[in-house]
């Protein structure tokens, strides 16, 4: 009997539902789905997040919290150890998420394009997305050591002299950026690929009959076509890079000096030396920083992809 | 044009493979060398293979760290996927289904938890208040909170492509929304289950800050704090390091031979319509 009737209802699409529901007071859809998910989210997340304005207001020792106002925010912005962190913050997340977005890029091009081995050259490009940060952090560490390390090894075949990384403090941020961008480019790459596959081959095809070269097919279809995708990869990468923290801590702890420390480093930092305020107000410097740049940059980058 | 790409490519194929395998080869090799061998970081083949010596002493150092963070990360894991794609999936068939303007409350509330960086003292305090600090459960609530947002946009989108009449004929049928969902619903999302449990299961697996803040302390070791330990402890034992590196890369591995277009797919998600 019930096989019958759900034939009927599919086939007619008019519903018989059950009375109960139609006085709309229950639906076949409970808002109490949501509750557990809501519950965790709320205690672990969002409570954490919003007390984290009130506790960088306060020198604080987790049982007992004093108002100060905005003096942990004044020590941030003034000493020098800790805006050195708010502008290695933005380097970081910007020249990683550029990178990537070029890099991923090129690679995807490549990597649909006809040549040899593509599947397996994309499983290699892709894997060291999926180990571990720290892991990848330690390799590193060790091959770019200045004196004994492979890279500069291998640089010294081909002549030039290798920079000492790690231990320069000119270079030590800019390292760790790099070793990410080998990390994190799969991620850019596999998803550009997903862009350009989905871009239909007619474009292409009309494109050659005008006698586009394979650049100016690359230039006027590839990149806009594949737009959303440089958006999804500009937004993750710098969401990622903003709040970086596992790989500079494995490879320099914000060192030498404070010199590759990011506003994530601080915080952990500040927290370890017990100064639980000054650490919290990090948080919410983060917090803005991040929120700041990622919605306005979202609204602006797809609000091109409507002209388009 | 063509016939310089053609020629290109064997050379960017060359130099591809080069940058991304070498660091490999370089953690095998380490990790297969003898102790004064490997602390010469040199890329060479090992005069002596040491190899399953060193993953043994890997596994024995510190009264069998190691093997207590592998357990310890895979009930982390394990616990909190699950839990995660339960809760996600409820949420994401409710919120796909049922449009009102409490959609616009948990869109809002999805986006931020992917884009705010977490508060970590405050984390810790209200994980001290609720007596969860330190402890394995603690950690797999905060995990599943965490990932939550991100499970819930890929359990969204493939709810969408599910028929609604699906669910009508079983409420006519007389089942309840939870029969409606778990014994109709949620079978037909075998797929994106497998999507959300290959990316969360990595990223869990892989994580390194949350377990640093939230669950410090020797008793509950998760595998990636144990490179940490290496790393100040064993300072000149690389061999061991890099034994210690290979051993956690190994379920990665696994999973990505596995599952690599699932991982792919997942991570891809939404990348296409922006």
């Amino acid at each position: 009997m019930s096989l019958e009737l759900r034939d009927t209802a599919v086939r007619s699409r008019r519903i018989a539902w059950p009375a109960s529901w139609l006085r709309g007071r229950r639906s076949p859809y409970p808002y109490w789905f949501y509750l557990p998910a809501f519950v965790i989210f709320f205690i672990f997340f969002l409570l954490p997040t919003g007390s984290s304005f009130y506790y960088s207001l306060t020198r604080w020792t987790l049982f007992d919290a004093q108002f100060i106002g905005l003096d942990n925010f004044k020590q941030f912005f003034e000493e020098p150890a800790l805006t050195k962190g708010l502008t290695n913050t933005l380097i970081y997340g910007f020249v990683t998420s550029g990178l990537k977005v070029v890099l991923g890029m090129l690679l995807a091009v490549l990597l649909t394009s006809s040549v040899l081995g593509r599947a397996f050259m994309r499983s290699v490009v892709f894997f060291p997305v999926l180990v571990s940060t720290i892991g990848v952090g330690i390799t590193f560490t060790v091959l770019l050591e200045p004196d004994q390390g492979l890279i500069n090894d291998v640089l010294g075949v081909v002549g030039i002299q290798g920079p000492r990384w790690l231990v320069d403090p000119n270079f030590a941020l800019l390292s760790v950026a790099l070793v990410d961008v080998w990390k994190g480019v799969g991620l850019a790459t596999v998803i550009y690929i997903a862009g350009i596959v989905s871009i239909p081959r007619e474009y292409y095809d009309a494109a050659r009959v005008d006698g586009a070269s394979a650049m100016q097919s690359f230039i006027h279809v590839t990149l806009p076509l594949a737009w959303p995708a440089t958006v999804t990869v500009i937004i993750l990468s710098l969401i990622g890079g903003l709040r970086s923290f596992d790989l500079i801590w494995a490879m320099t702890r914000g060192g030498p000096g404070f010199t590759s420390d990011v506003i994530a480093s601080v915080i952990y930092k500040q927290y370890q030396a017990g100064f639980y305020g000054l650490s919290t107000a990090g948080n919410v410097v983060l917090f803005i920083l991040v929120t700041a740049i990622i919605l306005p940059l979202y609204a602006f980058l797809t609000r091109r992809e409507v002209q388009l | 044009m063509r016939s310089r790409a053609r020629i290109l490519s064997p050379v960017f194929i060359v130099v591809i493979s080069i940058v991304f395998l070498v660091p490999f080869a370089f953690i095998l090799l380490t990790a297969a060398k003898t102790e004064r061998e490997a602390s010469q970081l040199e890329f060479s083949l090992p005069t002596d293979w040491a190899l399953f010596q060193n993953l043994a002493d890997a596994m024995q150092a510190h009264d069998y760290m190691l093997v207590t963070a592998f357990i310890n990360s895979v009930i982390i894991t394990v616990v909190s996927v699950t839990i995660m794609v339960v809760l996600a999936a409820m949420v994401g068939y409710v919120l796909q289904r049922r449009k009102s303007r409490w959609t616009r409350v948990a869109d809002v509330l999805i986006l931020s938890g992917l884009i705010i960086p977490p508060a970590v003292v405050p984390t810790v305090w209200v994980l001290q208040e609720l007596s969860l600090f330190k402890t394995l459960q603690g950690l797999i609530l905060i995990e599943v909170a965490f990932g939550l947002s991100f499970s819930i946009l890929l359990f969204r989108a493939f709810v969408a492509t599910i028929p609604r009449e699906l669910d009508e004929a079983a409420i006519i049928d007389g089942a309840g929304p939870l029969r409606v969902f778990f014994s109709v619903i949620f079978p037909l999302l075998r797929s994106v289950v497998v999507t959300v449990i290959v990316v969360q299961s990595v990223t869990v697996f892989n994580d390194f800050t949350n377990p640093l803040y939230f669950l410090p302390g020797d008793d509950h070791v998760t595998v990636q704090l144990t490179l940490f330990n290496f790393q100040s402890q064993f300072a000149t034992s690389y061999n061991l390091l890099f034994a210690d590196i290979l051993l956690i890369t190994i379920p990665p591995l696994i999973m990505f031979m596995f599952f690599n277009r699932k991982l792919v797919e997942g991570l891809t998600a939404g990348a296409v319509k922006g």
